[in-house]
């Protein structure tokens, strides 16, 4: 791994060993001479490659065309990236094919995996083919060595890139979806929440549910937990204290729907439940509030008093 | 810096309209509890919406007006607390227990509106 990172940082030329031995032939005749070689015998060390990955058991979550498919492309973009000594290109392809294979479960150690045999596959081509001209193989391997290596380094961290990317794009969506403070009635918000609450995500709700009262003037807020099967006792805290700043706005709290194991934890740690003031489903939530913000449902039908 | 003390009806206005010391802070309290007799008022409004930070001795005076003002005859109603400064104030653990408090004068004016309706 070392030897890989010194590799990649200086400059192909000067790592050339036997400098007496370059001066005839400049690296880019080498590298020429390479890719000719690469193409005359593309379907053969392709074939050969696609047997290796078989072998090692990656890509399983592809089928064998897709991956004789995938495996043509990046061979070629694999020696257009060697002949023309830019990755631009290279690195467009690592990207796209990254955005393909993540979402079937393409993992980083496969895609790692395939790049290093591929690589493997066109060193022991070169060995077999100079094996009787040891001086030239040793230059030939001088100039495959550091483009291979940066090819491989390339694929890999734009798959990882893509696959980081993913997942900040995932995060941002679970955070904006988490928390939504819904307004039923002039002057009454809803919180449902729903799924487990993390101290990160305890804050953003406490965080949104005080600018909610904010800029909505609500005097009555419930908070529905229904949705959550249990919490630890840093967050249970949390939303006691989420509670009583509410109140300091002015705002009164109804928590609806506390599962047995939330009831249990907030016993635990001790809350007063003269500030806590709690209803057992959602739907007498809703009708308390309305009874705090003065409101009567009525049924026309059924005239005042019997519905609601 | 003197925090202005406005007669609106039966209620006193107390607006902090910037950070106070502790002296301010104090002499806020001598005036609103001298004048909530003065004046025969029934309410007293805090308006703290300009107030970022509410440290231990501003709630702990916010408490001592409020209770004071209480033995005077009157009810106190803070308001405008600003959502940071709350969650801080709880973090802290200064809940301001048994004071009232509203969203902005508007809501605490309403507050004691309706107090001295239940009361009559």
């Amino acid at each position: 791994m070392q030897r890989d990172k010194t590799a990649l940082n200086q400059p192909a030329i000067q790592r050339s060993r036997p400098t007496e031995l370059t001066r005839g032939e400049p690296k880019l005749e080498l590298l020429r001479e390479l890719v000719a070689h690469l193409r005359q015998n593309r379907t053969l060390l392709l074939e050969e490659w696609v047997a290796r990955i078989a072998e090692a058991q990656l890509l399983t979550a592809m089928t064998e065309e897709e991956i004789f498919a995938e495996a043509t492309l990046v061979y070629d973009s694999y020696f257009a990236a060697l002949e023309t000594g830019t990755f631009e290109a290279l690195q467009a392809y690592a990207r796209n094919l990254s955005e393909r294979i993540i979402p079937r479960g393409v993992e980083t150690h496969e895609v790692v995996g395939i790049v290093l045999l591929l690589r493997d596959v066109l060193a022991r081509s070169l060995f077999a083919k100079y094996q009787t001209d040891f001086e030239k193989l040793n230059r030939i391997l001088d100039a495959y060595e550091p483009a291979a290596n940066r090819v491989a380094n390339t694929v890999a961290v734009g798959f990882v890139q893509e696959r980081e990317r993913v997942i900040r794009q995932q995060q941002e969506a679970i955070r904006e979806l988490s928390t939504p403070v819904l307004q039923v009635r002039e002057r009454l918000l809803i919180l449902p929440i729903i799924g487990v609450i993390d101290p990160m995500r305890a804050r953003q709700l406490t965080e949104q549910l005080l600018r909610g009262i904010r800029t909505n003037r609500a005097k009555v807020v419930v908070i529905d937990i229904t949705g959550v099967a249990a919490m630890d006792v840093t967050v249970a805290n949390h939303l006691v204290q989420t509670v009583e700043a509410s109140r300091l706005l002015g705002a009164t709290v109804i928590v609806t729907g506390l599962s047995p194991e939330i009831a249990q934890t907030l016993v635990t740690i001790g809350v007063d439940l003269g500030k806590m003031n709690t209803v057992g489903d959602l739907q007498g939530g809703i009708e308390q509030a309305e009874r705090l913000l003065g409101y009567k449902v009525v049924n026309p039908e059924l005239g005042p008093g019997k519905a609601g | 810096m003197q925090v202005p003390i406005l007669k609106q009806g039966g209620v006193l206005i107390a607006t902090i309209q910037a950070a106070l010391s502790d002296a301010d802070l104090l002499e806020l309290r001598t005036a609103l509890v001298q004048q909530v007799v003065r004046y025969r008022s029934s309410g007293v409004i805090v308006d703290v919406t300009a107030m970022d930070v509410m440290d231990s001795f501003a709630s702990r005076t916010l408490l001592e007006i409020s209770h004071m003002i209480r033995l005077r005859g009157a009810a106190t109603v803070i308001v405008g607390i600003q959502p940071e400064v709350a969650f801080a104030m709880v973090q802290l653990g200064l809940t301001l227990e048994d004071i009232p408090t509203a969203l902005d004068l508007e809501e605490g004016l309403e507050y004691l509106q309706q107090k001295a309706r239940s009361i009559n």
